[in-house]
């Protein structure tokens, strides 16, 4: 008898869960694995959550090398998120895969919208619609090791800031045995990592090129992409200050302790604070004339096209929270990514901050590369460099190689 | 209702006795084989079909398949990446094949003669085969890194031999990536020689040692002959796995996968890529049908090569 009336109530309790879930509306939240970014989304949702009692959000995460194949095959399925993490990159392969929809104008006016972000945004522009917006926007800097800079007699506190001073103190912080080999770089050598955003979108600048043209074709095919690629490869077999390859991976030779500079991003800054040495962040040198440029990419989020009336509201109401000022700070302290919307970026605590300083400077003149299939265009990249170092291709072959090459991938996904 | 299913059960029970043993064992036969055979024809057999009509479609997983011919066979004979790693797919099997197979045998030989420390031993070689191929890719990947990290490196620099690229040549990256994944597979072959070396009847022996045969005319006339069965099968097993080559190719040049300057890759790590990097599914099936049939070609030209003579 006990026994059944106990299990009266749970049954009652069941049915009574169940018709609680059933008034909330509940919406997927898709990102890919990284411990402080599923943190930080963790933290957002309960504030959310709490703000927004009838709507729960699930979060949802994917190891990266999986995430788009798995974003790619629940929509197949017709299960897609509502809410999605998408970097920019993918975005015309996102929505010509009709992965996500357009933001409601009414609810995500453009013209607000370009007035608070920074304007790299517009990467999510297609036509007149937007189709996502970031938390947190990334840009590079050149970090450095304090310590390895005193050993070399340099100044820790003057870190370099034009192209021959780089090029100085990688000289100067290069160690090497009796027989010629590196033991600790000057700079780290890696094209699969940050580097070949800095030959296209800075260095080929600073020689006076454009890495596209404005129909978004190939443009680095002359004396401008040689230049650049001369510079870069020239750390390798003229100066001989650093080496592709060398400790495996340009991060992990300089957490190593084991390279004086590397050129990384804001998102390093976490798996760098650990690091047992002091080390600092300086923006990335400009040319003999003062130039400056960077890249700056983001992760944006987007609205699944599976996501429709009561879902749709939620997570549009989701959507408009977590890029609003307070995610964004919460984003900053928990990913160390910078805040997309720039009053929350450009703060005087934020300028004053030794670190946050460099890369906060650089997006204001940092530039977007609009990529099709950013795998395969970084594979050029780190080919043409390959070409040059391993079979001792010219630079002007090697170069002209990686145009046609970069020119293929743009010409398939554009027509 | 009730009586209705007792006649239904006679009459069944009267057509099953109508057969004969032999016919009824026939029967059950293939209802115990039904299970296995739709589940493969299900996973194994269906989708192999599917390739076969996914490679002359455009699929690209987000819009539906349309039919294109051989446009991309034609893209593919014409592509100098995929001769490239058609070639790579090759050197794999002609360098991994005979060489695993000697050096197993070499150990497998002696390693029988072993008395002192047999178990212990032959686990040692068994050990590897064992282990996570990721794991290992890993660790032989810093093996052969440059100066100050890299092991190998490191002794040929206190020896004052030259620093070897290893990863880092188009040269030596395809053997680089092959010594471990020659080392992981040597185990497992070990062990099956062993087996089939005990199989040979000791009497053989013992006659061919009266008759005054000398040890190299045992191994000539006798050992190689008979480990015949056990030849063939690991010539097919282990060249279907150097032309399926992956892990160890992944693991050790993720940075760059099948790296640098494709001189690593193999076709299966092609065929992931344009897959699930660049979602040419319709592509990606035209290499794996093409990886099928080298797969099917090889294994029967082995088969028939090896053949009993009768």
């Amino acid at each position: 008898m006990r026994n059944k009336a106990k299990l009266a109530g749970l049954a009652a309790g069941i049915s009574f869960l169940a018709l609680g879930s059933a008034q909330a509306v509940e919406i997927e939240y898709w990102q890919y694995v990284f411990d402080t970014r599923v943190q930080a989304m963790d933290q957002l949702i309960e504030k959310f959550e709490a703000a927004n009692p009838d709507i729960t959000v699930k979060q949802v995460t994917f190891p990266y090398a999986d995430y788009q194949t798995r974003v790619v095959a629940a929509k197949v399925a017709g299960q897609g998120p509502d809410v999605v993490q998408l970097f920019y990159g993918w975005l015309d392969n996102f929505v010509n895969g009709e992965l996500i929809q357009p933001l409601d104008p009414a609810v995500f006016p453009a013209a607000e919208i370009e007035a608070e972000f920074f304007p790299i945004v517009s990467a999510m522009k297609r036509g007149d619609a937007y189709y996502g917006l970031p938390t947190a926007v990334r840009s590079l800097a050149l970090f450095y090791n304090k310590a390895l800079f005193t050993e070399a007699g340099l100044d820790p506190a003057n870190p370099p800031q034009n192209l021959a001073d780089f090029l100085a103190a990688a000289e100067a912080t290069t160690k090497r045995d009796g027989g010629g080999n590196i033991t600790s770089a000057g700079v780290t050598l890696d094209m699969a990592g940050q580097d070949h955003h800095w030959w296209r979108e800075v260095l080929i600048r600073q020689n006076g090129g454009v890495p596209y043209d404005e129909a978004g074709d190939v443009a680095y095919n002359d004396a401008a992409g040689a230049a650049a690629l001369k510079y870069y490869t020239d750390l390798q077999t003229a100066s001989k200050v650093g080496q592709v390859g060398f400790m495996d991976e340009g991060q992990a030779a300089f957490r190593a302790g084991l390279a004086a500079m590397t050129i990384d991003g804001t998102f390093r800054l976490g798996a760098f604070a650990d690091n047992p040495f002091e080390w600092g962040v300086t923006e990335l040198p400009a040319d003999a004339n003062g130039l400056r440029s960077n890249y700056s990419s983001y992760f944006a989020n987007a609205i699944g096209s599976g996501a429709q009336g009561e879902e749709l509201a939620a997570s549009q109401k989701f959507l408009a929270y977590i890029t609003s000022p307070e995610a964004m700070e919460i984003w900053l302290n928990v990913v160390g990514e910078l805040p997309a919307r720039r009053d929350v970026a450009l703060t005087e605590a934020n300028l004053a901050d030794p670190v946050r300083a460099p890369f906060l400077k650089g997006l204001e003149y940092a530039h977007t590369t609009k990529f099709y299939d950013e795998a395969g265009q970084r594979q050029v990249a780190i080919d043409m460099v390959n070409r040059v170092l391993l079979e001792g291709q010219s630079i002007e072959d090697s170069l002209a190689a990686a145009a046609t090459a970069e020119q293929a991938i743009i010409d398939a996904a554009t027509k | 209702m009730a009586s209705d299913s007792i006649t239904g059960e006679a009459a069944s029970s009267r057509l099953w006795d109508r057969f004969s043993i032999k016919t009824k064992r026939v029967i059950w036969a293939w209802t115990f084989l039904a299970l296995p055979i739709l589940f493969y024809a299900g996973i194994r057999f269906y989708p192999t079909l599917q390739a076969f009509w996914l490679s002359l479609t455009d699929w690209d997983l987000l819009r539906p398949a349309n039919f294109i011919g051989l446009v991309n066979y034609q893209k593919m004979f014409a592509d100098p990446v995929f001769w490239k790693v058609f070639q790579n797919t090759f050197l794999y099997l002609l360098i991994g094949t005979p060489l695993s197979l000697v050096l197993s045998f070499v150990i497998a030989f002696y390693l029988d003669r072993v008395r002192f420390m047999h178990g212990f031993i032959r686990a040692l070689y068994f050990l590897p085969f064992l282990t996570t191929a990721a794991a290992m890719g890993w660790v032989w990947r810093w093996f052969y890194q440059p100066v100050p990290i890299g092991v190998i490196n490191g002794v040929l620099g206190s020896l004052g031999i030259e620093q070897q690229p290893f990863l880092r040549s188009t040269v030596q990256a395809l053997p680089t990536v092959l010594v471990p994944a020659i080392w992981a597979g040597l185990g497992f072959q070990i062990i099956i020689f062993m087996a089939g070396l005990r199989a040979i009847p000791s009497t053989f022996y013992e006659a061919a040692r009266i008759d005054g045969l000398g040890e190299w005319a045992i191994l000539r006339k006798i050992t190689i002959p008979l480990l015949k069965p056990t030849t063939v099968f690991l010539v097919v097993f282990s060249s279907i796995g150097f032309l399926r080559i992956f892990d160890q190719v992944y693991n050790m040049t993720t940075n760059d996968p099948g790296g640098p300057l494709n001189a690593t890759k193999p076709l299966v790590l092609m065929i992931y890529q344009t897959a699930f990097s660049s979602y040419q599914m319709g592509y990606a099936a035209a290499q794996t049908v093409v990886l099928f049939s080298i797969l099917l070609a090889v294994s029967l030209l082995q088969l028939w090569i090896m053949r009993e003579k009768k």
